[in-house]
């Protein structure tokens, strides 16, 4: 088990890509950490850097008190779970548990002990004799897992873990995933467009945007805070409104509105500048009568979540979204009015969370 | 919901077109759909499967190209294959062929063309372009050019290869035949396993190849234990192939002619010369079908091993 910290990590493509732009991060020993980014992103490219399926142009890749950036993979003493779990398909499940031990030259009877072991505590001791074509994709998942697990690395990387599954499946993996890598303690990366999975599983998590961390933090605090608008689209399953809007003296017009400063950024803005007001739809409260400090407008659409409603507010030609609870839902055409939670709403300078 | 309860009264619907549109995929019914495919048959009956069968007529006649059993051959029954098995020069030809076939075939191109197309499967750009168009012209040549190029290269006196070796003199074909006709043979056909593999080789999920890197797999454990399971199938068919195709190979002789003194008389060559240049056509229509009988044990034995389970 150790920590993991790269440093100035750049990786370019031929041809000029800039995959990974001289990266710094530290994965402290035991932590389950998410890199999160939209397709293209780097977060892949980074992942596969830490492995060594990639060489990094420049920069270093410290595991534990080791610089393995000119590492051979194999060397390296980490494992990974690939996104099409990369099973063998001509070998059974004890088979593939046991690869890497096998290259390890561990002995026959041990390997299958090990194999039984680890099998055993995913659930999968009465799988052992199957070859994967003949597993579900969560009973894969799980071998693929398993195999990592016999390894004993110092860290663990996965890939897109749960893409393949389907949705009811994808929930269930979730859930187990977070509670294996705190039950094994393994320094874990892994990868995900998801926002949700991110949030869900991580301790901590960096969000990445072509080649450059763009925000490092646990999930409260990056659900809670994004460091600048590029987070603040990105994270959240509902987006979180992003109004312009100018400093008036103690308040802010926000979409021809007055709405108040928020906490966090009162008195360190000045008159008469531009800014980008950020509040989630989660964080609004909804109204139907005129309240002090609050966006009106009409209601142009209303969206079912299912144990609350998305209202789409029509503010002076700007949407503003808000999350009503069931049972209080206005109808299409109504006035209403969203008001901001002062201690949740952002203000964002050039892009910055102020 | 009434329809679907009610299956039987739309059957015979569906019955009343059954004659019109068949359930074929093409919809054709089985005698449109055999005069479509009838020309064909006939041609592959006339131009292979009668050749075939007149060779096994053949076989057991005392047919000869001139003389009284041109004109009246008798049926002399398994005399020819009987005299065969007897000769040594069949027997010698029959361990040059195999000689031919595990040197030239198995080992050469088929080592030679997964060597290739595995060294080559990263690359991209001009190395991989040049190479392949080579090894592709060597395939494509006819084989008349091909072969007047080899005895070029490999002539006693002025042969390109002794100006290189600068060895003036070395009689290559007369010294060595069977090493010459195998690299020969090698360097024509590799093209043909070398695509084959490309092909399949791309068909190997990285992913698979990358997770036997991290476990520390070396280059030969990865062929051992990822490339070669997936490719299995790819494998045989290919030996199977290039093992028939070989088998039944006639250029050698435009090399060496069978010589000097039967040292490189392969099968095909060896019933070329008794059947056409001594004229005993039913002896070398016996021996036609004693090569029929060694392709039809190989095929079985490659098929066998495609479908044995994994």
């Amino acid at each position: 088990m150790a920590a993991i910290e790269l440093r100035g990590l750049t990786k370019v493509y031929p041809g000029g890509v800039r995959a990974l732009d001289a990266l710094d991060l530290v994965i402290p020993d035991g932590e389950f950490f998410a890199l999160l980014g939209p397709s293209g992103c780097g977060k892949t490219t980074l992942l596969r850097t830490i492995a060594g399926l990639e060489t990094a142009t420049g920069g270093a890749v410290v595991i534990g008190d080791r610089d393995v950036t000119g590492v051979q993979p194999g060397a390296r003493d980490v494992a990974m779970v690939f996104q099409d779990y990369a099973l063998f398909p001509h070998m059974d499940v004890t088979d593939n548990i046991a690869y890497p031990l096998r290259i390890k030259k561990v002995s026959k009877n041990d390997r299958r002990d090990k194999a039984a072991e680890v099998g055993a505590r995913l659930g999968l001791e009465h799988l052992m004799d199957r070859r994967p074509g003949q597993l579900s994709g969560g009973q894969q998942q799980r071998v693929a897992l398993a195999r990592v697990m016999a390894t004993q690395a110092q860290a663990f990387l996965f890939d897109e873990p749960l893409s393949n599954l389907d949705a009811r499946l994808r929930l269930e993996a979730r859930t187990f995933l977070k509670k294996l890598q705190r039950e094994l303690g393994v320094t874990t990366v892994f990868v995900t467009h998801d926002q949700a999975e991110a949030l869900a599983m991580a301790d901590r998590m960096a969000v990445m945007e072509s080649g450059h961390i763009r925000q490092i933090g646990t999930p409260a605090e990056v659900f809670q805070r994004p460091a600048n608008t590029f987070v603040a689209g990105f994270i959240g399953s509902t987006p979180m409104n992003l109004l312009d809007g100018v400093v008036r003296g103690d308040t802010l017009e926000v979409a021809g509105c007055k709405v108040a400063v928020p906490a966090a950024a009162e008195g360190r803005l000045s008159d008469g500048g531009k800014i980008v007001y950020g509040v989630r739809p989660e964080y609004m409260t909804y109204s139907a009568e005129p309240a002090d400090g609050a966006l009106g407008g009409k209601v142009s659409i209303v969206e079912n979540l299912g144990a609350s409603h998305l209202v789409t507010l029509d503010v002076n030609d700007v949407n503003v979204q808000a999350v009503v609870p069931e049972g209080s839902e206005p109808a299409v055409g109504d006035d209403g009015y969203a008001l901001p939670r002062r201690d949740r709403a952002l203000v964002y300078l050039d892009g910055e969370l102020v | 919901m009434a329809q679907a309860t009610s299956p039987p009264e739309t059957r015979p619907e569906d019955e009343a077109q059954a004659p019109r549109y068949s359930s074929d995929a093409a919809g054709l019914g089985k005698a449109r759909a055999g005069a479509f495919a009838a020309p064909a048959l006939l041609l592959i009956a006339v131009f292979l499967v009668f050749p075939a069968l007149w060779v096994l007529y053949l076989g057991l006649t005392n047919y000869r190209l001139t003389g009284t059993a041109a004109a009246e051959p008798q049926f002399v029954g398994l005399d020819n294959l009987l005299d065969a098995v007897s000769n040594p020069t069949f027997w010698s030809s029959t361990w040059l062929t195999v000689q031919f076939v595990l040197g030239s075939a198995v080992i050469g191109q088929v080592g030679l063309g997964f060597a290739i197309a595995w060294l080559l499967r990263d690359r991209r750009g001009p190395l991989k372009r040049v190479v392949e168009g080579l090894v592709i012209l060597a395939w494509i040549l006819p084989s008349a050019i091909v072969s007047f190029l080899w005895v070029a290269l490999l002539d006693r006196d002025g042969g390109t290869l002794n100006a290189l070796l600068g060895l003036p003199g070395f009689a290559w074909l007369l010294d060595h035949p069977m090493l010459s006709i195998i690299v020969f043979n090698t360097w024509r056909g590799t093209a043909f396993s070398m695509m084959l593999y490309g092909a399949a080789l791309g068909n190997v999920p990285p992913s698979h190849l990358e997770s036997a890197r991290l476990a520390g797999a070396s280059g030969w454990q990865q062929l051992r234990d990822v490339v070669f399971p997936h490719i299995r199938g790819h494998i045989l068919t290919n030996l199977l192939l290039i093992s028939l195709w070989t088998f039944n190979d006639f250029s050698p002789f435009l090399l060496t002619a069978g010589g000097p003194d039967g040292k490189s008389e392969v099968l095909a060559v060896h019933v070329y010369k008794v059947a056409l240049q001594s004229g005993e056509l039913g002896y070398g229509a016996a021996v036609s079908t004693i090569i029929l009988l060694i392709n039809l044990v190989v095929a079985v034995f490659y098929l066998r091993l495609l479908r044995s389970k994994k």
